[in-house]
């Protein structure tokens, strides 16, 4: 759900805008680009990379808990972090996305209602109707446009925190298991207890096994955001699809055909460079995290000549 | 995100009596003539004008919020918003999880377009959008129906030949068929018109739409708008 500004009419950005039927050619198209229409597609970029900023360092942290808490001695905590890995991995996205946030949304809305209305007599649930008092809404009906967008966002990132996170946690368990035992038994040897060991020893060397799978979670994050249109925040593919369409004059100043191929092209690029750019810098993180390991990669590096100072240092 | 709970709790508690008077209108943005996304990426159309205007005569404050044509009820019915105001016929199926206001328009043909004539409707490939009356109608003709999640999908279907016709809304096929090699195969009337849809709970906001529609009709300023945007049918 987006907003829709009250005003009617914007200026444009080029003077010559203002009759783009008589317009050719270049300057046709800096006009048709810098409509109010592609400024929300322009917008819709930062919308995602945002997204993407706040979602995966919150999966990561669903991640590490989940994945502390299968491994845990407690039994109920391990039976729930096993429980989160098992069914969240298990149930598809799309079913997730349309039950799980509608569900949530209701669910602080009950919430609410409960503490604010509690002389309210009328059933919530009527026939198909979910239905709270007014100042139970969340958000409020009359806030303004941007608080329902925030708001359908925070929905959005705790949604996709929690998919993730399951996945994450899967990845971090896995990785955890694979750092050497006798890594942790040296530890125990030192009179680390348990809590240190985890801390000290298994936790910074757990990543570099985690990394592989940690970075193909990170490549479906890029390419799961149109999902975000399930919950109301239009993304890039949205826009794409929405401004490729095919435009009849009586509708726009800019009548065009089925622009949807070059759309895409422009989406195409901006996915692969965005992945180029996160391969290079998981590149960085792996060599980082190999450094002095016990692992034939931080073996290598060991060995490379100039770097064998730097890695004892 | 901490900060936007704490602010819309603020919001909750300074505005607790003020209220109920801001109506969310829900609606596709993708249909022209009846609701699309004009250049300056705001909702615009006949449903746009038709609604400004309910608002003003009911003396309630609306906000637009577009939506996902698929989940446009399950949003209402949870409370997202509390109108759907996007070019829905009224159909017996749909009334019993909405409740509809009268319609609008008059029945309106929905209408087959090919890229050649001579196409039969009944037995070639028909394109129509998931869950619309189009979509029910071309399942039961005969024809192989493939569904499309937005309209535009359905015209670049028929354009790229992975479909034979297209069935939609007259209204909205109209400009494309007059702007592009696209011809018009026949006309099928289908559902009871065009109208608001509610939540069947809100039977109080759904009356002052209704008054406000049936003096719209009164003094003949839906006629104008439905002639503005050139809508068949008149009331």
């Amino acid at each position: 759900m987006r907003a829709i500004p009250r005003q009617k009419t914007r200026p444009a950005i080029f003077s010559y805008c203002s009759d783009p039927a008589i317009l050719e050619g270049f300057q046709w198209l800096s006009c048709y680009l810098t409509t109010g229409k592609h400024m929300g597609f322009y917008l819709s970029f930062g919308t995602v990379l945002l997204l993407l900023a706040i979602t995966a360092p919150l999966a990561l942290a669903f991640g590490f808990f989940g994945a502390s808490a299968a491994r845990s001695r407690i039994a109920p905590l391990a039976i729930f972090g096993k429980g989160y890995i098992a069914i969240v991995r298990g149930v598809p996205d799309i079913a997730f996305f349309l039950f799980f946030v509608i569900a949530l949304d209701q669910g602080i809305e009950w919430l609410r209602h409960k503490v604010k209305c509690s002389d309210w007599d009328e059933p919530i649930r009527q026939g198909n109707d979910f239905v709270v008092c007014q100042i139970a809404k969340m958000p409020l009906n009359d806030s303004p446009q941007w608080v329902h967008e925030a708001y359908g966002f925070s929905l959005a990132v705790l949604t996709f925190a929690i998919v993730f996170g399951a996945f994450a946690a899967n990845v971090l368990f896995g990785a955890m298991r694979a750092v050497p035992r006798a890594q942790i038994e040296t530890a125990e040897a030192y009179g680390m207890s348990p809590r240190q060991s985890f801390w000290r020893v298994l936790v910074p060397q757990m990543w570099v096994y985690a990394l592989p799978g940690l970075s193909n979670l990170w490549m479906v994050l890029i390419k799961a955001t149109p999902l975000l249109f399930l919950l109301g925040v239009e993304d890039i593919v949205y826009w794409a699809r929405e401004l490729g369409g095919s435009k009849t004059e009586r509708f726009t100043d800019f009548p065009h055909g089925d622009w949807r191929m070059w759309y895409f092209l422009a989406l195409l690029i901006f996915y692969l460079a965005f992945t180029k750019v996160s391969e290079l810098v998981l590149a960085r993180i792996s060599r980082r995290l190999s450094k002095g390991q016990a692992t034939l990669a931080g073996e290598a590096q060991r060995k490379e000549p100039g770097t064998a100072a730097e890695a004892t240092t | 995100m901490k900060s936007l709970l704490l602010g819309s709790a603020a919001l909750a508690l300074s505005a607790t009596f003020a209220l109920a008077d801001t109506v969310r209108l829900g609606t596709e943005g993708a249909y022209p003539p009846y609701n699309f996304i004009n250049d300056a990426g705001e909702v615009d159309g006949f449903e746009r004008e038709l609604g400004d205007e309910l608002c003003k005569r009911a003396e309630l404050t609306c906000e637009w919020v577009t939506n996902d044509w698929d989940s446009i009820i399950p949003n209402l019915l949870s409370g997202n918003y509390d109108a759907i105001i996007a070019g829905m016929s009224i159909t017996d199926e749909r009334k019993e999880v909405v409740a509809f206001t009268e319609g609008y328009t008059q029945p309106s043909p929905s209408a087959y377009a090919a890229l050649s004539e001579g196409v039969d409707v009944t037995s070639s490939v028909v394109a129509a959008q998931a869950g619309t009356i189009q979509a029910a109608h071309v399942a039961e003709s005969g024809a192989t129906l493939v569904e499309f999640p937005t309209p535009d999908e359905t015209i670049a279907a028929v354009n790229s030949g992975e479909t034979d016709v297209v069935m939609a809304d007259k209204d909205f096929l109209a400009p494309i068929v007059e702007s592009s090699d696209l011809v018009f195969l026949g006309d099928v009337y289908l559902g009871g018109g065009i109208g608001m849809a509610f939540r069947q709970s809100d039977d109080e906001m759904r009356g002052k739409f209704n008054a406000a529609i049936a003096s719209m009709k009164e003094d003949g300023s839906l006629n104008d708008m439905l002639e503005k945007w050139e809508i068949e049918g008149q009331f």
